[in-house]
């Protein structure tokens, strides 16, 4: 149940001791990191709904182990987060999912970023007690954007959810049972995908990466830059990850202002054509019928002359400027001024309409 | 847009995208959220799921339709037909809203009398949908307070483009669903700047902020501010330029970042007219189709490697910023104006994209409130004209800006798609989820070309079945202006005797068949019909 | 002397339709009408075919009827039947060779027969033989002269509790329900493997349970959940809802009042998990069986987050008994907290096989000894697991204990599917629980950490034991993960699982040591803890032994004691089963 369909009424509860309230709608998992409180918690994430999945929110209410994040916050409730008891509990279900795991955090791009790696350090666990068999799945993954290690999946099944509930797509599910459990597409078949890339934005683990940014650089060496997507009209909040002049990898802040953290496949995958070897890297003019290279001064001055024949003998209104709405706004305005004064007529439009 | 700004005083979403998830009802006519706008399709599942319904008006059967409650299958060209027939569905119902027609509009009676023969039957006929649905879907969007209408090129991209926006004000003013928190009309932007692009000034017949020239006192008010003396007569469109180009009126043409040979309605006309140029200066980050026809082209930065500032479709100005060294020798777009201002006699001195964004909000209130240091972390929506506004969310709370919005008879010729046996077909154009525009940026993204790099043709299994083709045969679709090659895509998504294709693919370019004739009055082309007619290729062709 | 009547029953149920049911009754079709015999009685006499009456290791079961004289014989085969048809029917004597034997009668004599009481004996495609025996009478008082809070006031009254998983209280679940104000309201009645015999036997018994519970909770809708592979309960419980239809028993204004109620069919997957409620909603609603988080409880948001009651069918089965004859008749059966009877699938190294329907607190020992007929080959009882692969071992040394919610749930066991398993002194009892724990691994939906990996750690602990190379610390482990699963796992499925390990190690556990201390398994099963050799002296040398060997491991002359080479040996017992000198030797 996500929070959104929470009950306004006020509930009084403890925590570790602490009296909070909440609104009886809430889970204790919230009220708890509201609180100040950290429950890790692998298979939760705000932008879905709780599944109760993974078992490692695993608190105390009123003495027996339940999940926070699927336990609403009720009056009197009495909620201990860390005794001893919870945390042995808490140690084994992570034990229980890293046996499962590959241990190779020294090669995997989600290192420093990874939710189960955060956990291990934390409880200390370097070889599971529960070792055993593990899943061995060869990579057969012909898309372009998204490289799926189902080895490296810990069945959290975030991507399962906020594929259907908040792309409306359901590409993707659990199949098979038991131990053999897998996250993939009906039948293993062909991926119906939208390739948006929220489920690599919520994988807790290296299951999920994108394509473009596996081997381009630990992510504490990439310099980020906040900016706004370049595409439709939307705007959404996007952050650029630069590493050597080019841009290795774009997210979106969680809780940015337009979007959520939502991007679509052409703003989290579509940026190499910055670094494309068809930009233009020197002005040109036509000689001969043929664009040559030329040098700024050159080709500045030219044009400057140009306009200034042209106006002379024909007047401002034989020139015209068509602008772009992809430019900055203050691109724009510095365009229609230019062709306003010096050019001297209001000759100016954009491709908005087109 | 042109024709929102008539009624209302602007022509911007009147909503944030914010409120969509508080959203009861979700009208969407002509825009295909989900592959055009995605994200926005996001907020609207997520209302979906707090309970809204959703109304898809479309001809083709786009992905929305999935998540519908009603979807309205008209026939292209019909949208206004069956906006009225709406209207008249909700007065007849008595779903109206009164008090807000008295306190906020005009021509109330006039309008009224002409939804007379708008009846749910004759809509029926008119637009293909049946008249229960036309009814249920009026009544949805009438019986609710939090009820939004979204819109995109669907609407607009028509001959009669103003006045499918007119029609769609109309219900909007009839029940009073506009100016409170998430109801509204909602335009969605197709690119990331548009708002910025119109806001700046980019248009011919108003300066900066929708002032328009032919006001003395704003053209006093400008020649003072940027100390010359202006032009009063307003200027020409992008259609007119490339046709008084044409014409040899126009001599010299300076474009920056766009790519009207690909962009612009029947593409042999704009070669025509662009080679007839004396002088063509083109501004670019890549060698376009427009590019090679200029006498100099100049190189210029992408949006990764400049600061300033795009406005997204909900009014919200946000920041771009410097992340890269731009390749070779390219500058920044500012850099190459202020240059070449210099050369021609007009110095403009500015030190950074901040000092120009704040030269315009001091000539338009509604972003003097903004600066660069208030956008820091996160946008703000003009208006907002002070420094301690915080921006705003919805328009129109207290009233329009120019007083009452009228409202607009929108009468129905019925000749859009005319009877024509030598091109059957009605093409529409549009985007795919995978690519922009026409294609310059995403096509170079060689995972996305890997993965939608092929132009196609949507059409019916029937159609296909009548023509003996099945998916991938390529196909020669013809208009008056030329005619095209392109691999077929069977499907049901398109309705019989209906054909799409994207408009991103340069080798399959819809703009080869396109009109530049079919102009509405905002001068938006015609993209959404064309007549056209589809061959079956047979031996060398293929 | 006046013609007699004659009616023949034969058992048409999954097992009676397996071993032949249908060539039996055509064979007493054909037999009968060739004597004359029909033409003779008329309309006198009757076929009837009907349900499971639970003694399915001696199917087909038919039931000669001659003048309310009635001859049960056992395992019939159409070849049989021209002999009972001319020796019983025609000339007055039964066939004593074939009659039920002893067995027969102390199986069923001991039970205490509720809701399995009609099975057998009516004929579940007719409506008449229903209402015959009081059918629809509880449900048209219920609906009319009965509030639905008096209903569950006779539900709560009775003691009824869920006969599928924990024991719930009935009457209270439906009163939660009830009580919720969201609409609709639905009610599912779970038709799982054990319920078969029921479908097939009275399958109107359960659409009227069905229909009381929805007038109870104020549901409009039903469902009945079942595997679509049970063909024979499906179109029997479809002809049910048919007649009752037709007569107006389900529908709109049943019974004249203004309550309706529709029932319909959802059909499951082959899931274990699906006898999970949770699971089983989401799976109604088109979706992966998986559990989901509670609470919410299903009775407040369940179906389409919707209220719902679940119970399963036998529960439902009651349901007619209780409203009809009262709270005070059901709640004298049973013990203090456990009231009713409860059918369990009895299987194993029992004597008798077969579905029993006995009263709460009922011992193991009149169970496995009474009902059952003891072990087979006179052998020793070793343990019976109870409650299905999720349930409990409960040791020869507790047989005395009488079976109900309370104390199944002492001994570390539950109710739970109502599977009754009897092993043996030959049953090792690591392989047991190493059975038990594969089958559960196999079917854990893999939703919840503890479950999906837990189980398979179990598994695997368990594997190595038998396979001879435990060690103690593992033995640690087991407890270890036992404790953390049993606490910490999403639904029941996965907090059970550990209940085959806890069990038996704690009445085994020097069986378990055997196993990793000695690397001995004591009941000789574990193959990689087993050596056979043929001791000589008694080595006759017939050969038998050498020519049943897979593996060519054994050699030697004609009456010469033959050698057994341990190396190619594959240890399939095979040579040790064939020897009737006792030559060959098991350690």
């Amino acid at each position: 149940m996500s929070d959104f369909e929470a009950k306004k009424d006020l509930v009084t509860l403890r925590i570790n001791g602490i009296t909070v309230q909440a609104s009886s709608g809430e889970t204790v998992l919230t009220v708890a990191r509201r609180t100040g409180i950290d429950i890790p918690a692998l298979c939760h994430h705000p932008k879905i709904s709780s599944s109760g999945a993974c078992r490692v929110c695993l608190v105390e209410i009123n003495g027996v182990p339940m999940t926070s994040c699927t336990t609403h916050a009720e009056d009197k409730m009495e909620v201990i987060t860390n005794s001893p008891y919870i945390e042995h509990l808490r140690r084994d279900m992570i034990d229980l999912i890293l046996s499962d795991h590959p241990n190779d955090c020294m090669v995997c791009q989600k290192t420093g970023e990874c939710e189960l790696q955060e956990l291990a350090y934390k409880y200390g666990i370097r070889n599971p007690i529960f070792s055993g068999e593990r899943r061995i799945y060869s990579k057969k993954d012909g898309n372009p954007f998204i490289d799926r290690d189902m080895e490296k999946c810990i069945l959290c099944g975030r991507c399962i959810k906020i594929c259907d509930e908040v792309q409306g797509v359901g590409a993707i599910d659990f199949a098979y049972k038991g131990f053999d459990t897998k996250v993939c597409p009906p039948f293993e078949k062909d991926l119906n995908c939208e390739f948006c890339g929220q489920c690599v934005m919520v994988c807790p683990t290296g299951a999920l990466t994108g394509k473009a940014w596996i081997g381009k650089g630990r992510y504490w060496k990439i310099q980020e830059v906040d900016t706004t997507c370049p595409y439709c009209g939307i705007g959404c909040n996007i952050t650029l990850h630069i590493s050597d002049n080019r841009i290795v990898r774009v997210t979106s802040p969680e809780d940015s202002v337009v979007n959520k953290g939502l991007l679509c496949v052409k703003g989290r995958f579509g940026y190499e054509f910055v670094s494309s070897p068809d930009r233009l890297k020197t002005p040109l003019i036509r000689k001969d019928n043929e664009l040559h290279p030329a040098s700024w001064e050159e080709a500045l001055s030219y044009a400057a002359k140009r306009f200034l024949e042209i106006k002379e003998t024909h007047g401002p209104d034989a020139i015209a400027g068509l602008s772009s709405a992809r430019c900055t706004t203050e691109d724009n305005y510095l365009f229609q001024k230019f062709i306003r004064v010096a050019i001297g007529t209001n000759n100016v439009d954009h491709c908005a309409r087109l | 847009m042109a024709s929102l700004a008539t009624i209302f005083g602007s022509g911007a979403m009147t909503n944030s995208i914010r409120e969509i998830e508080d959203n009861e009802v979700i009208f969407i006519i002509g825009s295909n959220t989900k592959e055009s706008h995605p994200v926005i399709a996001n907020m609207m599942l997520k209302a979906r799921a707090k309970g809204a319904k959703i109304i898809v008006a479309d001809p083709r059967k786009i992905s929305m339709c999935k998540f519908s409650y009603l979807w309205l299958r008209q026939k292209p060209g019909t949208d206004r037909a069956l906006l009225n027939c709406m209207a008249h569905v909700i007065l007849e119902e008595g779903l109206y809203d009164q008090a807000f027609i008295d306190e906020f509009t005009t021509d109330f009676d006039e309008w009224n009398k002409s939804l007379e023969e708008f009846t749910p039957e004759a809509g029926e006929k008119l637009t293909g949908v049946p008249k229960e649905d036309i009814i249920k879907a009026a009544i949805t969007y009438a019986s609710s307070r939090k009820a939004a209408i979204y819109y995109t090129m669907g609407i607009t991209q028509h001959t009669h483009g103003t006045a499918n926006v007119n029609a769609i004000a109309n219900i909007a003013l009839l029940t009073g669903n506009i100016g409170r928190r998430s109801t509204g009309i909602n335009p969605l932007r197709g690119q990331n700047n548009v708002q910025g692009a119109c806001d700046a000034g980019c248009l011919p017949n108003v300066f900066p902020g929708y002032q328009r020239i032919r006001i003395p006192k704003i053209h006093k008010k400008f020649e003072n501010a940027w100390a010359a003396a202006l032009s009063p007569n307003p200027g020409l469109t992008a259609p007119e330029i490339t046709e008084k180009a044409a014409e040899g009126i126009i001599k010299a043409v300076y474009v920056m970042g766009e790519n009207p040979v690909l962009g612009d309605p029947n593409m042999g006309h704009t070669i025509k007219g662009f080679k007839n140029l004396d002088f063509l200066l083109v501004q670019d980050i890549f060698l376009t189709e427009t590019a090679r026809l200029a006498d100099v082209v100049l190189p210029a930065v992408c949006f990764a490697e400049k600061d300033g500032t795009f406005t997204n479709t909900e009014r919200r100005v946000q920041r771009v910023r410097k992340a890269l060294l731009p390749p070779g020798e390219a500058k920044e777009d500012s850099w190459i104006i202020a240059e070449l201002s210099r050369r021609m006699g007009y110095e403009m001195n500015y030190s950074s994209s901040e000092e120009i964004f704040d030269e315009l909000g001091s000539l338009w209130p509604a972003l003097e409130g903004i600066t660069y240091a208030k956008i820091q972390q996160r946008g703000i929506q003009w208006p907002c004209p002070t420094k301690n506004h915080p921006g705003t969310e919805y328009l129109y709370k207290s009233g329009f800006p120019r007083g009452k919005a009228a409202f607009t008879p929108v009468p129905f010729d019925r000749d859009t798609v005319k009877e024509d046996k030598e091109y059957p077909f009605v093409l529409s154009t549009g985007r795919n989820l995978f690519h922009y525009h026409y294609g310059s940026m995403t096509r170079r993204v060689k995972a996305i070309e890997s993965h939608a790099g092929k132009a196609y043709l949507e059409m019916h299994p029937d159609d296909a079945a009548k023509l003996k083709i099945t998916s991938d045969a390529s196909v020669k679709i013809s208009s008056r202006n030329g005619s095209v090659i392109v691999p077929v895509r069977v499907t049901e998504r398109v309705r019989q005797g209906e054909v799409f294709m994207p408009m991103h693919y340069a080798e399959a370019a819809v703009n080869i068949l396109t009109d530049e004739k079919a102009l509405d009055y905002s001068k938006t082309p015609g993209y959404k019909i064309t007549q056209v007619r589809v061959e079956a290729l047979i031996g060398e062709e293929k | 002397m006046t013609d007699p009547t004659i009616e023949i029953k034969v058992c048409l149920g999954t097992s009676g339709k397996a071993s032949g049911g249908e060539d039996v009754l055509r064979a007493f079709k054909k037999f009968i009408q060739e004597s004359g015999i029909e033409a003779r009685v008329g309309s006198r006499c009757s076929y009837k075919t009907v349900g499971c009456r639970g003694f399915c290791s001696k199917d087909v079961l038919v039931d000669v009827i001659v003048n309310d004289q009635k001859t049960t014989y056992q395992s019939v085969k159409p070849i049989m039947v021209e002999k009972i048809v001319t020796d019983h029917i025609l000339n007055g004597n039964p066939v004593p060779q074939w009659t039920a034997t002893e067995d027969y009668d102390s199986f069923h004599d001991k039970q205490y027969k509720i809701v399995l009481g009609p099975c057998g004996e009516i004929s579940p495609d007719s409506l008449d033989d229903y209402l015959k025996i009081n059918g629809y009478k509880a449900a048209r008082k219920a609906v009319t002269k009965m509030l639905p809070d008096d209903v569950i006031s006779v539900v709560i009254n009775s003691g009824l509790r869920g006969r599928g998983g924990s024991g719930f209280l009935t009457g209270k679940k439906w009163e939660l329900c009830r009580k919720q104000p969201e609409n609709p309201h639905y009610i599912i009645c779970n038709v799982g493997e054990v319920n078969r015999a029921l479908a097939e036997g009275n399958p109107h018994a359960i659409i009227e349970g069905l229909l009381i519970g929805g007038y109870a909770i104020g549901a409009e809708k039903g469902y009945l959940y079942i595997r679509e592979r049970y063909h024979i309960s499906v179109e029997r419980l479809r002809t049910a809802i048919i007649q009752a239809k037709e007569k107006g028993f389900l529908g709109t204004n049943i019974f004249g009042s203004d309550f309706s109620f529709d029932i319909e069919f959802s059909f499951g997957t082959e899931a274990f998990i699906c006898g999970e409620e949770t699971a089983l909603m989401e799976s109604i609603e088109g979706k992966r069986a998986m559990p989901r988080p509670r609470p919410p409880f299903p009775a407040i948001k369940g179906l389409w987050g919707k209220p719902t009651v679940i119970n399963n069918a036998e529960t439902f089965s009651n349901i007619p008994m209780i409203v009809g004859k009262g709270a005070e008749w059901f709640s004298s059966i049973g013990t203090e907290k456990s009231k009713g009877t409860k059918v369990f699938t009895l299987t194993g190294k029992v004597k008798n096989n077969g579905l029993v329907e006995i009263p709460m607190g009922m011992s193991l020992r009149d169970i496995v000894y009474g009902i059952g007929g003891g072990i087979e080959g006179g052998k020793e009882l070793k343990a019976v697991q109870v409650g299905g692969p999720s349930g409990g071992l409960i040791p020869m040394s507790m047989i005395n204990m009488g079976l109900d919610y309370e104390s199944l749930s002492k001994v570390g066991s539950i109710v739970g599917s109502g599977g009754m398993v009897v092993f043996d002194e030959e049953d090792c009892i690591v392989s047991v629980a190493r059975f038990f724990l594969e089958f559960l691994q196999r079917e854990s939906c893999g939703k919840c950490t503890p479950c999906r990996v837990g189980t398979k750690r179990m598994l695997e602990l368990l594997t190595k034991i038998t396979e001879g190379k435990g060690e103690e610390t593992d033995l640690a482990r087991l407890d270890r993960l036992s404790a953390i699963m049993s606490v910490s796992s999403l639904c029941g499925l996965g907090r059970t699982a550990p209940n085959p390990f806890i069990t038996s190690f704690n009445h085994f556990k020097s069986e378990y040591l055997a196993h990793i201390r000695d690397r001995k398994c004591p009941a000789g099963v574990c193959k990689a803890l087993i050596t056979f050799s043929i001791i000589e002296e008694l080595c006759k040398g017939c050969g038998l032994c050498k020519r049943k060997c897979p593996t060519k491991a054994i050699t030697g002359e004609v009456k010469k004691p033959h050698i057994l080479d341990a190396d190619s040996c594959i240890k399939c017992g095979a040579c040790y089963k064939a020897c009737k000198f006792k030559a060959i030797k098991k350690v």
